[in-house]
Formats: C-alpha cells, sequence, structure tokens
C-alpha cells in the first residue's frame, strides 16, 4: 500500500495536480450533473405534458428564471461570506411596491426612473441590513429575520393595506418587464447584464476576490489588512440593490403589487444557490452553478403544475432540495477530506 | 546616510496581557543579512515577541528600530509594508482559493485604469517563484489540497512576492520531514543570499547549528542573552533556555512500578498515526514526545475517546477498549490534560470552583440536582490540594495566570476515580514557580499509583520527569527509550530518524 | 502541600444585584404597564390583563426551550412550522375519525420528533450549522402541513379541548396556570441541575465541555426535541384558541420567540442569560402586544414593532461590549 511516489508529502507536480483539482473536477460534476438533470427533468416533463417545450412556456419559465436568478447572484455573494439574507422577498415587495405606487401617482414618468426608484429603496434596505452586520457586529440570521418582518410591515404600511393591480399601472411600467429588445425579452437581458457585471466583479476585481477570501477564512482576512467590515456591508447592499431591482421587474411582469408579494421568496433564492453549489460554509461559488441552479429551480416550479403536482407540494419539495443539497455538499466534502488524509504518507 | 548597523532592533519591550506578562524587558538586534535563531522553551515570549515584531500586537514598553529608524505598528499591514514577513506554523491562508492568489492577496496585480486583476501575470509570477522554490506543484492549486510543507513554500512565496527584507519563520521544520528540511534549508539560504534577513524560531539545534550565526535566548518572558552559534555549547545553551541544571528542577523520586495498565497494538489512524504499540504501567511515567505534526495528540485524543481510530487495539486493565466519547473514558478510568487549556481545558468566563467540578457533576448531585454546599466544598478541597493562587473559588479562570489556570485544570482530573492520566504539554506557557509545583505533583500521582503519560516537546522535562520515552515521528513511533539510553541527543535522533520504516523513498524536492 | 485557605462565599454588591439585565426588564414593564394605561383606559382592567395573557401565552412555551437553544449559541426558526405540522395532523386525524385524546397525543408526538430530527441532523452533520439545517426543516414541515391540509381549514373539535385556550381553573386563565408550570420546570431545569450547567458549560466552550466528558451530542439533541415538543403543546393552546387549524398558523412565531429571549438577557453568541429574563420578556412583549392591540394599531405595524425590537435587543449588548472595548483601549 505504500505508493511512495504518488503519495508522497513530498514536493511532486503531477501528483498535486490531480487531487489538488479534485474540489475543482466535483465543481464541473456537479454542474454537468445540474444540466444533465435539467435535460433528463425537461424532458420527462414534455412526455407527460406535450405543451411543456412549447415556446411559450420555455418563455414563461426564462423570464421567472430571470428574477430568480438575479436574486441568486446577489445571495451569493452573501452567502460565499458566510451570511444569509431572508429578507430579499420583504425588499422586493417593499420596493415593487414603492415603485408601483410610484406609477400610479406619476404615469408620465419615465420607466427608467421608476426602475431606479424600485433599487434605490433596495438599496437602502440592503445598507441598513449590512450596517448591522458589519457594523453593530448582529449576526445575519437574526439582523435579517427582524428586518424582514420591518420591511414586509412597510409594505403595508406604505400602500395602506392595498393593492397596486394593472389598471392603475401604466402601459410604459408594464413593458418594462413585457417589452423586449430583438425579440428576447428584457428580463432576460437585465439577467444576462447582471450576469456579465457580476462574472467580471467575481473575477476580475481585487473586491470581488476579496469577498471570497472573507468567506474563506475572516481572521486571516482581518490581519492581512482587508476591510472585512466594508465588503461585507458592500455585499449586503449589492443584495438589497439587486432585491430592488427585482422587486420592479416582479411587480411590472405580474402587473401586480400586494403586501404578501414574493413572500417566502427567499427560500427559493437559498435553494438555488445551494443546488448551484455554494457552500453554506462560506468562500466557495461560481455563478455557472448558481445559473444552473436557478434555471433548474425555475424549470421545476413551472413543471410541477404541468404534471399534476400539487402547488401544494412546492414547499416540502424546495425544502428537501435545500436539505439534500447542503447534505450532499458535506458529504462531499467529508469525501475529499479523507481523501487528502489518505494521501498523506504516514 | 551611513548604513544602520542593525536592520531590526527591539529594546526594552514588554507585552502584558490581562493576567499575564507575556515578555518582560527584551532586547533583540539582527543585523542585516544575518540568519537568527531565537530560542526557548514553550511559553519563554517567542511567539509573542514575533507578533510585536509584525505589528499584531502592539507593546506596552520599549521600542522598535527599523534600520535606525523608529517604528511603531498600529497594524499588520504596516509591518508588511515594512518589508517584514512572518511564516507561521499554523498556516493562515484561505484554503478555497487558488495558491497565487493566497501569494498575491493585498498585493494583487491590476490594470491600470480599469483596475482588472491580471491574472495571466500573477499565475506566471506566483509559477516562477514557485519553481525557484523547487515546488513541482501549479500555483492554480487550491491551498486547501496542498500538504503542510507545500503551504509553507507558499507562505515563502508569499514573502518573496513582497520583497520582504526581513523573514521571521516559526519552527519551519516542525512538521517537514529530513528532505523537506534539508530543503527549507536550502531555500533559507537563498533567502539570505537575496538580502534579507532572517529570524527564526525552532527547538532544533540541527536548524540552529545548520543556518544561523546567532541565537538569542528567551525564559519566562525575559531576555537572557545572545550569543555566537559557535560561541556556545549545547548544555550551556539549555542551561540559558531552562535556567537550572536540569537535575535540580525535577524532584522525581522512584515510584513502585506496578502492573500494566494499558497497552497498544499497531493503533493506527488514516493521515495522523500508525503502528502505533507501546505500554504504560502503573506508577511509571511515560514521557511521548516528537515534533510537532508527530501525531502525539491524535493519539491522547484517541485513547480518550475524542477521536476513532482506524486500526490496532487498546488494551486497558486487560480488557479490549472502546470508548467512543471523553464520558466513557473517565468511566473507564483514563483522565486528559489537554494540550490547549484556554480553548479545551477550561471555561474562562466561569470561576475556578465551576470549572473543577464540570467533570464530575454527578458526585454532588442527587438525581440531576445540583448542591451547591457539596460543590463548593469539593471545589475548594481540590482547589487547595493543587495550590491554586486565587482569593476565592469564585475567581474567574481568565484572570489566572498560566501555572494557576493548568493547576485548575489539574484538579478537574482529580475529580474522577482514575487509573491513568495523559498530560498533554503539562507545563506549556507555565512560569518556572509552577512549572515546579506542577512537577511535583506528577511525582506524586505516579507514586499513588497512576499510570502518566506525559507528552511534551521540552526536552529538560521529558528527560528529568519520565521512566521511559517513546518518540513519534509523522505519526509512527521511532523509538521507546529507558532511562539509561535517554539523552537528548537520542530523542532528536529518534525525532528526525529516517531510517524508520514509512519515511523512506522520498523524492525530495529537487529540480 | 502548602495549606492555603480560599474563601468559599461569593462576595454579593447591592450595586451589583441592581445592575443587572433582568431588572431593566422589570422596569420596561412597568413602563410598559404606565405606556398602555395611558393610551387606554381599558388597560388596568384586571379581568381584561388576565384575559390579555391567554392571548400571547401560547407561543410562550416554546420561548422556554428556545432559552437553552440560543445558550447553545445555536438557533431553531423551524418551530413555527412545528406547531403548524402537529396541528395539522391532529386535526386532520380528529376530523378522520381518531378520538380526540390520541389525537392530542400524536400532536405531541409529532412535534417531538420534527425537534429531535432537527437536534439529530444537527449533531450528525456538524458541517451544517443550527440556521441552515432549520431553514430547510422549517420549509419541510410547513410544507408536509401543506400537502395534507392544502389551504383548508380544518375544525370543529370537542368542546373539552376549547378548556385548554379559553379555561378558568379558579379565576385564572388554564394556559397561565400551564405556562407558570413549564416555567418553573424549565428554571429548575436550567438553574438548578446538571443538565442546566452542562449547557451552560456548552455555550461558553464547547470544546472544554466535550472533554470534561460531557455528552455534547446527546444534550444537544435533547434540548432540540423539547423545543420540538413545546412547539407542540403551542400547537394544542393556540388551536384551541382558534377553534380551526389551517397550515398557515403560527406564522411569524419563530420571531417573535426569538425576540423574547433574546429581550431577555440571552446572548446569540452562547453561554449567557438567565430564564427569568425570557419569561419577564415574553410578558413584556405580550402586554406591549395586547395594550397595541387596544389601540387599534395594525397587525403590520406590529410586525415592524417585533422586528425593530428583535434587533434593538440584540444591537444594545454588542453595542456596550463596543464602547467598552474602546474606553478601555
Amino acid at each position: 500500500m505504500k505508493q511512495a511516489a504518488t503519495n508522497s508529502a513530498a514536493l511532486q507536480g503531477a501528483g498535486h495536480d490531480k487531487s489538488g483539482s479534485l474540489s475543482a473536477n466535483i465543481a464541473k460534476f456537479r454542474e454537468l450533473g445540474l444540466l444533465l438533470f435539467i435535460v433528463i427533468l425537461s424532458v420527462g416533463v414534455q412526455l407527460r405534458n406535450p405543451s411543456f417545450l412549447t415556446w411559450e412556456n420555455i418563455s414563461d419559465i426564462a423570464t421567472n428564471t430571470a428574477i430568480l436568478s438575479i436574486l441568486a447572484v446577489g445571495m451569493m455573494l452573501v452567502i460565499i461570506t458566510r451570511g444569509i439574507d431572508l429578507s430579499i422577498g420583504a425588499t422586493l415587495a417593499l420596493s415593487g411596491m414603492v415603485s408601483a405606487l410610484t406609477v400610479s401617482q406619476y404615469p408620465d414618468l419615465h420607466p427608467l426612473l421608476a426602475v431606479g426608484v424600485g433599487v434605490g429603496v433596495g438599496l437602502v434596505c440592503g445598507v441598513v441590513i449590512g450596517f448591522l452586520v458589519s457594523w453593530i457586529n448582529i449576526l445575519p440570521i437574526i439582523a435579517t429575520l427582524g428586518m424582514m418582518n420591518v420591511f414586509r410591515g412597510l409594505t403595508f404600511e406604505t400602500s395602506g393595506g392595498k393593492w397596486v393591480s394593472a389598471h392603475q399601472m401604466p402601459e410604459s411600467f408594464k413593458a418594462i418587464a413585457t417589452g423586449s429588445v430583438f425579440g428576447i425579452n428584457n428580463l432576460i437581458l437585465i439577467a444576462i447584464a447582471i450576469y456579465i457585471v457580476a462574472y467580471y466583479f467575481v473575477s476580475h476585481t481585487r473586491t470581488g476576490r476579496r469577498v471570497y477570501a472573507i468567506g474563506s477564512n475572516p481572521e486571516s482576512a482581518e490581519i492581512s489588512g482587508i476591510r472585512t467590515g466594508r465588503i461585507l456591508w458592500l455585499v449586503y447592499s449589492i443584495m438589497g440593490g439587486l432585491s430592488g431591482l427585482a422587486g420592479v421587474l416582479w411587480v411590472s411582469k405580474f402587473a401586480s403589487a400586494q403586501g404578501d408579494t414574493a413572500s417566502g421568496y427567499e427560500l427559493s433564492v437559498i435553494a438555488a444557490c445551494v443546488l448551484g453549489g455554494v457552500s453554506i460554509a462560506g468562500g466557495v461559488g461560481k455563478l455557472s452553478g448558481v445559473i444552473l441552479g436557478a434555471v433548474l429551480l425555475g424549470i421545476l416550479n413551472n413543471a410541477l403544475p404541468m404534471i399534476n403536482v400539487s402547488p401544494f407540494w412546492q414547499n416540502f419539495i424546495q425544502g428537501s432540495i435545500i436539505l439534500i443539497a447542503v447534505l450532499v455538499n458535506a458529504l462531499v466534502k467529508r469525501g475529499i477530506d479523507r481523501n487528502n488524509l489518505m494521501r498523506r504518507k504516514i | 546616510m551611513a548604513e544602520a548597523e542593525y536592520v531590526l532592533e527591539l529594546r526594552g519591550i514588554t507585552k502584558i496581557f490581562p493576567g499575564v506578562k507575556a515578555l518582560d524587558d527584551v532586547y533583540f538586534k539582527l543585523k542585516p543579512g544575518e540568519i537568527h535563531a531565537l530560542m526557548g522553551e514553550n511559553g519563554a515570549g517567542k511567539s509573542t515577541f514575533i507578533k510585536v515584531i509584525t505589528g499584531v500586537h502592539a507593546p506596552e514598553e520599549g521600542d522598535m528600530f527599523l534600520n535606525g529608524q523608529k517604528v511603531s505598528f498600529k497594524h499588520p499591514t504596516d509591518a508588511q509594508k515594512a518589508g517584514i514577513a512572518a511564516i507561521y506554523q499554523h498556516v493562515t491562508n484561505y484554503p478555497d482559493l487558488s495558491v497565487t492568489e493566497n501569494i498575491f492577496m493585498g498585493h494583487e496585480k491590476i490594470q491600470k485604469g480599469t483596475r482588472r486583476i491580471r491574472w495571466k501575470e500573477m499565475h506566471e509570477e506566483a509559477g516562477r517563484l514557485l519553481k525557484e522554490l523547487g515546488a513541482g506543484f501549479s500555483p492554480k492549486t487550491l491551498m486547501g489540497a496542498l500538504s503542510v510543507a507545500e503551504q509553507q513554500i507558499v507562505e515563502i512565496a508569499k514573502a518573496l512576492s513582497v520583497n520582504a527584507k526581513i523573514i521571521i519563520m516559526d519552527e519551519p521544520t516542525a512538521a517537514l520531514t529530513k528532505n523537506e528540511s534539508e530543503e527549507l534549508y536550502r531555500i533559507t539560504e537563498r533567502l539570505r543570499d537575496n538580502g534579507a534577513s532572517i529570524i527564526f524560531i525552532s527547538h532544533r539545534f540541527e536548524d540552529m547549528y545548520r543556518l544561523a550565526s546567532k541565537v538569542t535566548v528567551f525564559r519566562d518572558s525575559k531576555y537572557i542573552g545572545t550569543w555566537d552559534v559557535d560561541e556556545i555549547s549545547n548544555p550551556d545553551l539549555i542551561v540559558a533556555m531552562v535556567g537550572r541544571e536540569i537535575s535540580q528542577l525535577f524532584p522525581k523520586t522512584e515510584a513502585k512500578i506496578g502492573e500494566e495498565l494499558l497497552r497498544l497494538e499497531g493503533l493506527g489512524k488514516t493521515g495522523y498515526f500508525a503502528d502505533v504499540s507501546f505500554s504504560l504501567r502503573r506508577g511509571e511515567i511515560l514521557g511521548l514526545t516528537g515534533l510537532v505534526g508527530a501525531g502525539r495528540t491524535e493519539v491522547c485524543e484517541t485513547l480518550f475517546g475524542v477521536s476513532k481510530h482506524d486500526k490496532g487495539t487498546i488494551v486497558f486493565k486487560g480488557q479490549e477498549l472502546k470508548v467512543k466519547s471523553p464520558k466513557e473514558a473517565m468511566k473507564v478510568g483514563i483522565g486528559y490534560l489537554p494540550e490547549d487549556r484556554q480553548k479545551q481545558g477550561l471555561v474562562l468566563q466561569w470561576g475556578i470552583g465551576r470549572n473543577i467540578t464540570l467533570p464530575a457533576l454527578k458526585r454532588f448531585s442527587n438525581k440531576g440536582m445540583l448542591n451547591n454546599r457539596k460543590e463548593l466544598d469539593l471545589a475548594k478541597q481540590l482547589a487547595e490540594k493543587v495550590g491554586v493562587k486565587a482569593k476565592s473559588v469564585f475567581t474567574l479562570a481568565s484572570a489566572l495566570s498560566g501555572g494557576n489556570q493548568q493547576k485548575v485544570v489539574f484538579a478537574k482530573l482529580l475529580t474522577g476515580d482514575l487509573d491513568v492520566l495523559i498530560l498533554d504539554e503539562p507545563t506549556k506557557g507555565v512560569d518556572v514557580g509552577a512549572k515546579s509545583a506542577i512537577y511535583e505533583m506528577i511525582s506524586d500521582l505516579a507514586n499513588a499509583g497512576y499510570g502518566i503519560i506525559m507528552v511534551s516537546s521540552e526536552m529538560p522535562e521529558i528527560i528529568g520527569m519520565c521512566d521511559r520515552v517513546a518518540v513519534m515521528r509523522e505519526g509512527r513511533i521511532t523509538a521507546i527509550l529507558d532511562r539509561e539510553g535517554l539523552t537528548q541527543e537520542a530523542i532528536l535522533a529518534a525525532s528526525m530518524d529516517d531510517s524508520a520504516p514509512a519515511t523512506d523513498g522520498k523524492k525530495g524536492a529537487g529540480a | 502541600m502548602e495549606q492555603r485557605l480560599i474563601a468559599n462565599k461569593k462576595e454579593l454588591t447591592l450595586k451589583g444585584f441592581f445592575l443587572q439585565w433582568e431588572w431593566l426588564l422589570v422596569l420596561l414593564l412597568i413602563g410598559v404597564f404606565v405606556m398602555n394605561s395611558n393610551l387606554s383606559e381599558y388597560f388596568l382592567d384586571s379581568a381584561n390583563l388576565r384575559d390579555a395573557t391567554m392571548g400571547f401565552l401560547d407561543k410562550a412555551f416554546i420561548v422556554l426551550p428556545m432559552v437553552f437553544i440560543i445558550l447553545l449559541g445555536d438557533i431553531d426558526i423551524s418551530v413555527a412550522s412545528i406547531v403548524a405540522l402537529s396541528s395539522v395532523i391532529m386535526a386532520d386525524l380528529y376530523n378522520h375519525g381518531v378520538p380526540m385524546e390520541l389525537a392530542v397525543i400524536i400532536c405531541l408526538a409529532v412535534g417531538t420528533i420534527c425537534g429531535w430530527v432537527n437536534g439529530l441532523l444537527i449533531v450528525k452533520y456538524k458541517e451544517l450549522s443550527a440556521v441552515i439545517v432549520t431553514l430547510a426543516t422549517m420549509i419541510i414541515y410547513r410544507g408536509i402541513a401543506y400537502i395534507l391540509l392544502e389551504d383548508q381549514a380544518s375544525g370543529k373539535f370537542p368542546s373539552w379541548f376549547k378548556f385548554l385556550g379559553w379555561g378558568y381553573v379558579g379565576g385564572i386563565p388554564f394556559i397561565l396556570i400551564a405556562f407558570v408550570f413549564f416555567a418553573v420546570v424549565f428554571w429548575i431545569l436550567l438553574h438548578k441541575t446538571t443538565f442546566g450547567r452542562m449547557v451552560y458549560a456548552m455555550g461558553n466552550n464547547a470544546t472544554a465541555a466535550r472533554f470534561s466528558g460531557i455528552q455534547v451530542d446527546k444534550i444537544k439533541i435533547i434540548v432540540f426535541t423539547l423545543a420540538g415538543l413545546m412547539s407542540a403543546i403551542t400547537a394544542l393552546f393556540l388551536t384551541s384558541r382558534m377553534g380551526s387549524t389551517r397550515p398557515n398558523i403560527a406564522m411569524g412565531y419563530e420571531l417573535e420567540v426569538i425576540a423574547m429571549v433574546v429581550l431577555g438577557g440571552v446572548s446569540t453568541a452562547g453561554g449567557k442569560g438567565r430564564m427569568i429574563g425570557a419569561i419577564l420578556a415574553v410578558f413584556l412583549i405580550g402586554f406591549l402586544r395586547y395594550g397595541l392591540g387596544l389601540v387599534n394599531v395594525s397587525a403590520q405595524m406590529l410586525l415592524i414593532i417585533m422586528g425593530v425590537l428583535l434587533i434593538v435587543s440584540v444591537a444594545i449588548p454588542q453595542l456596550k461590549q463596543r464602547f467598552a472595548y474602546a474606553r478601555r483601549k
């Protein structure tokens, strides 16, 4: 059993690339697995219900997934820093409501400004949470649990408990989500744009890399002079801003702003991230995985009613996905660690 | 401007933590291009000293001079900017990021204007540094996948990448094989030849003789002296480090050695230790020594039920032992004094009394209900027995000195009905007065019939206290020495012995 | 060895005694009473007050084991879902012919099992934090409730069941008596037993606790199981009060319960806090809610207030620490 050559603790080249990229291989494996699952699921559903793979339905899936994936980008950053944000559904609702109320009051307002209002509200929410987490050092679970209620309550209060419905919204506003450029729906374009920006941020800027550093080893980051507090604040603010954007898009798409809009939606977002390989322990997460996770979840949400699965199963399925995904992540990590141990020549 | 005689100088440095003086009026001088060894027992203040130099701690008193200029660091980054880099034993890095990122974190190469990271250049530079250091792995490898030796190489590469002029190494060879150590010597000399000045902390005289021109000794937080490595002999060095002749320090009385209590047969745990066999008898003090990372604590934790073993058997009092938790181990009669008393041995937020009674809550409770009176009596009794110097049993553990804290952890051991005591670095970070009290206690315990396993890195302690010594290296036992053969040299040789079974045929890192 | 005298009596100072968090809570409680009686003349009516407790005490049962959970440094956000699931299963069974007595017992069993599963997952998979595990089970448990009952209501329980939430014994609401009973039990459990001592040890230093022979895994599982059981008890009282149940009952309970615990002085870092504080906080928040309700503060406004309360409760000790540290420097 003494394979001195490959298992030596000395500085071997080939041996290391093989196992050093074991984690990288697993990440690729996971993404391939997700892709495969998406394909199989789609095929399976299509067989049961031929109206699944129609252009109309696919477009519906895409636009829903677009919103989900925009949020998932923000959540990925939050989770990478070992945090969590349960308030995004409420932030979404609040910013959606505020922008809807604004355009119903000022119907001539340029739609981009309406978007600006929504993003602005979301940013404020995110900044508040970032402050609580980074400056006052409140645990993210508690800070976001508390503010979730505050934002949700504010949503109701600002609307006086009333809905903003389609006929109160100007066409220009509704067109934000329904319009398209070169035949591609706006939402999808926006999502793609966000992903491109996110990709650049995460892979090519120092701040983006520091987000990962903070998640990988917070103490080390602190000591090496990284402004952990500032970056955490930034991460939650980004999440807030993206939630704000998603709020406007949501309200525009469904042409309705309610007090309980997107209630519980944060859980879908977390599910998408976890499915996509973002580690709850921090420091690990890839955009490609997150996109696939969001797509899979989007397809699932659309597909289940199509194959006559009662909508009341949705929660259960989502929760199980999260649980199974994190359990699998944990088991895989155990396997990798065990593998590393076995490589040690003792 | 005349070139300063010393590239680094510290004068009169004192550093105080709540309850303990980690450094007491300490001096140090480093010449340019010098390799300077810093030696002393565990707890002498070396690590704290390094932290002062690297800006992690600010001293209460004293001054620091860099090339003749007075400096004061408010934050580790100040020290980094001044060209000081430290390479620690417990590597602090980002396991989920690549080697390149770890090397360049904080000083990434960015494109002028767009501020975009220049990956290609960074990877190339990192690869170049690694090659220069003789490492064979790709800079794109994730840090977490590397071995300790490899991670250390990355740390050195990090220092190189910031053109550190002063490089500090904390126990650099502690976890390395002989070949890897040779590599490290080569690299260190290379660094010196390139203009860096180096301080390293080590317990291995071998390291010192091989590399250093000067050696400074700290003892009990104080500066003892600086010598040319050629001038001072081993025994004198030991005296400087320990303070007295070895024989004086240890009040070991010969205890009556009784029947066999514990026997390990081929015990193994994948990735940590293998083929460990030794026995322990009543009244015997068995030393367990070796360099850091040799696997001693892991063996102890397996005996105490903290972790499981994969192979081999443990025979305790004639029966095979299968303990799954510390509770079971204690029930069977095995006790453990943990290596890190603050993290593993004490609840610092509590008073002495509550700490002492924690393992033995059943003793003074009735059907689960606590009995304050009985508890306080027991606590007082045990605290006095071990000689804790404190005002009351309600004094917080965090307010005690290292020695007193250790005594409290000892008192915890006395609450149970035990036969075997495993003491892991019982005098680490303990002042001399408390040390001798602890040695006395250990002697008494052996006399009282306990079988004692004493894990220690301090040579004088091992030689002075133990009846037999098992030496470990890279997870295996390389020697079991009797009192007659118990010399420093024998122990050192066994700690670094390369002829032992599994430690052969390694390809050195080398072009 | 030299005999050294170590004092055995703890030094108590008057200042130290009164400077405790719990006294602040008492003051706040008085403050709430004062404020509310100014807001509404109906407040200081003893009958009203007595009946008010029936409105907020249903969730208070969960506060008791939650103190233990937060003392351990963990959290459990699935408690509201456990309430929903146990209630829904009980109602569903009863409506399918199972005798109510048995249904009640099964309700308790369901809650206990849910809590036990939480504990088991957290302990067996230490890589996962309590946050993510209870987040997942929060969704799953309520999800099961939705599968069973969809969006229907289920009710029409026997009249004796109504007694739980609405009945009086000697002029005192039964729910109050039940709460006081459990509060005393949990108080004893935390402050007078070895179990409680071990929980405090684990919360302050789980490693040292383990090395001292404490069965940390077992205790954690017990604590989460207790949370599940008490959630089921809440389910009984809540269902009794409402007369029926749906899968979306007890929404947001986890927030209020955690707020009560944290306001009670239990630190989220673990190891610090007392049962009496949480009990005071229960009444503090309960009467605050009731008083605000009397002046028709909207449910949504209450949501905001609860959220702010939670955050302020956690923020104050953090800020205190921060300024103490800065001052020391």
